[in-house]
C-alpha cells in the first residue's frame, strides 16, 4: 500500500475485480457446453464456430469496442432490442463493460476447456455407457472431473485477461466512477495526466499480478500433465 | 506467359534508369528543402491538415504530423521522441516541456483559442442559446476528461458557470479525449457533447447537426501553445513552420475551423 493510492484508485481495483469475477463465472457457464460442442461434433459448422470463437484473439480491441459502441447504441441492432425490452441502453454502464469482457475474453474460456474435452477422448465415456450411466449422468461424473484443469486454466486466463482489458473499456466505458472505471484505463488516465508515480505504482502490480498469475499457470500446468496421460 | 516476362524484363532496364532520374531530381528539389516532424493535438488535426499542404506549397518544406494527445505527447518526448515542434491543446504541456529543458528556451506562444460547443447530431438537437441543457430533455452528455483535456476542463467550467454541474452530473459520460467524446455523439450513446468546435466545424459554418458555441466568458480560454523542441532547434523547416502558423495563411484557416487566433 502506498500514499499515491487515492479512494478513487480503490475504487477502480475493486470493480475491476467484481468485473473480472463476474465475467470469469459468466464464460465458465457459457464456455462449457461450446466447448462440448467443438470438441465432439463433426457438424460442418464446427470450423466456422471455432473461428468466431478465436476472433477475439487477434481483433485488436478497439475494433471490437468500437463494434460494440455502434451496435449497443440507439441506431445499433442491439440498442434497438435492449431499448424495446426497456433496459435502456448498454455503454457507459457496468452490464455493458460484462457483455464486452465476455466476448473478449470468449477464446481464452472455451479453448482450454475444448482442448480438455478433447484429451479426454471417447473411450471413458463409452465406458461409463456401458456402466449404464446416461449421457447427462457421465458428462458430469466423468467428463466433468476429468476436464478440471481445463477449467482451471480457463478460469484463470479469464480473470486475468479481463483485468487487462483496456480498449473495449475505453471505447464503450465512458470513465463513470463505480460503474465503468477500471484499473487499466485509470493507469491511462495517470499517463494522460503525467501522474507518473501513480502510473507507476498501478502498473507495476499489474506486472506483479500478471507474473503471479502465469506462474500458477505453469506449475499448474506441470502438475496436471502428471495427472492427465 | 512467356513472352509477357520475357517483355517486362526488357522493359525494366529503361524502367530503372528512369526511376533513377527521377529519384536524382526529386534530391534535386529536396536540397533546399526540409522535413520537420509535428506533434499535433487532436483537436487541432483538421486545420493542421489544410495547413501543412499551404506550408509545403508556399515554402517547399514538408510537415509530418503526427497527431495525439498532449500527455502522450509529453511522455514520447520525455523518452527521446524525434519530434521537432509541438502543438500542444493546452499551455502547460509546452511550459513544463521548456522547464525539462526539452524545449527551446522563449519559443513558446500561443498559436490558438479554442471554442467550445453544445453539438447534437440532430438538426433540431441544440437551440440557438442552449437551453437544452436546463430542459434536460436528453439521457447522456459527452464531455472530455477534464484532467486529461482542456476542452474537457472547459466544459466542466462552462457547467459549472451556468449552475447546471451539479444536477447533470449523473448524466455525464467522458471520453478520454475529445475525439473520443465525439465519437459517443456521432454513434448515437450520447444525445449531446461539449466538444471543440473545430471538430464540427468547416469552411466557416457546422458542418453537420446542431449546435450552440458556448460564449467564451462561461469557461476559462483555451490557450493552444506551440514550442520549438530540442530537436527541432536550428532546424530552418521547423522555423519555417513557426513563423508560418503566425502568418495570414494559418491564421484564416484557423478561423474557417472555428478557432480564434
Amino acid at each position: 500500500m502506498s500514499p499515491e493510492f487515492d479512494l478513487a484508485t480503490w475504487r477502480a481495483i475493486q470493480l475491476t475485480l467484481e468485473l473480472a469475477s463476474l465475467t470469469t463465472l459468466i464464460l465458465l457457464v457459457l464456455a462449457t457446453p461450446l466447448a462440448w460442442w467443438l470438441a465432439r461434433t463433426h457438424s460442418a459448422w464446427r470450423a466456422p464456430v471455432a473461428a468466431i470463437v478465436a476472433l477475439p484473439l487477434v481483433l485488436p480491441p478497439t475494433v471490437l469496442g468500437f463494434y460494440l459502441l455502434v451496435a449497443l447504441g440507439p441506431n445499433g441492432p442491439l440498442g434497438q432490442f435492449t431499448l424495446f425490452m426497456g433496459w435502456g441502453t448498454l455503454p457507459f454502464t457496468f452490464g455493458g463493460l460484462l457483455l464486452g469482457s465476455v466476448i473478449y475474453s470468449l477464446p481464452f474460456a472455451v479453448q482450454p476447456i475444448q482442448h480438455a474435452f478433447e484429451a479426454i477422448g471417447r473411450r471413458p465415456l463409452e465406458v461409463a455407457a456401458t456402466l449404464r450411466a446416461g449421457p447427462v449422468d457421465a458428462f458430469f461424473s466423468v467428463a466433468l472431473p476429468l476436464a478440471r484443469p481445463g477449467f482451471l486454466t480457463a478460469a484463470i486466463l479469464s480473470f486475468a485477461h479481463t483485468i487487462g482489458e483496456f480498449g473495449v473499456v475505453l471505447m464503450i466505458g465512458g470513465n463513470i466512477p463505480q460503474q465503468t472505471r477500471v484499473v487499466s484505463t485509470q493507469i491511462y488516465g495517470h499517463v494522460e495526466a503525467l501522474e507518473y508515480a501513480q502510473a507507476h505504482w498501478l502498473s507495476a502490480g499489474m506486472v506483479a499480478f500478471s507474473f503471479v498469475v502465469l506462474l500458477s499457470l505453469s506449475l499448474l500446468s506441470r502438475r496436471s500433465s502428471r495427472i492427465l496421460p | 506467359m512467356n513472352s509477357e516476362m520475357t517483355l517486362s524484363v526488357t522493359h525494366l532496364g529503361p524502367c530503372v534508369r528512369r526511376l533513377g532520374w527521377v529519384l536524382g531530381m526529386a534530391t534535386a528539389v529536396v536540397a533546399n528543402a526540409a522535413e520537420v516532424s509535428v506533434a499535433v493535438a487532436a483537436n487541432f488535426a483538421a486545420p493542421m491538415q489544410a495547413i501543412a499542404q499551404a506550408f509545403e506549397q508556399d515554402t517547399g518544406h514538408k510537415a509530418v504530423l503526427a497527431f495525439g494527445s498532449s500527455g502522450s505527447f509529453y511522455a514520447q518526448i520525455m523518452n527521446g521522441a524525434p519530434f521537432q515542434v509541438l502543438l500542444a491543446a493546452d499551455a502547460t504541456t509546452p511550459e513544463q516541456l521548456e522547464k525539462a529543458a526539452l524545449a527551446v528556451p522563449g519559443s513558446r506562444f500561443t498559436y490558438a483559442t479554442g471554442r467550445l460547443v453544445l453539438w447534437s447530431k440532430q438538426a433540431a438537437g441544440v437551440d440557438a442559446n442552449g437551453a437544452v441543457l436546463r430542459t434536460g430533455s436528453f439521457r447522456k452528455l459527452a464531455v472530455a476528461n477534464p484532467k486529461l483535456a482542456p476542452y474537457g476542463a472547459a466544459a466542466y467550467e462552462t457547467l459549472q458557470s451556468l449552475g447546471l454541474l451539479q444536477s447533470l452530473r449523473g448524466r455525464l459520460v467522458e471520453g478520454q479525449n475529445i475525439g473520443q467524446a465525439y465519437q459517443f455523439v456521432a454513434s448515437g450513446n450520447a444525445e449531446l457533447g461539449l466538444l471543440a468546435l473545430s471538430q464540427v466545424y468547416a469552411e466557416g459554418r457546422l458542418s453537420q447537426g446542431s449546435g450552440w458555441i458556448v460564449p467564451a466568458h462561461l469557461h476559462r480560454p483555451i490557450t493552444q501553445a506551440a514550442v520549438l523542441l530540442k530537436a527541432g532547434r536550428d532546424q530552418p523547416a521547423a522555423l519555417a513552420l513557426l513563423a508560418y502558423l503566425k502568418g495570414a495563411k494559418a491564421l484564416s484557416v484557423m478561423r474557417a475551423y472555428g478557432y480564434e487566433p
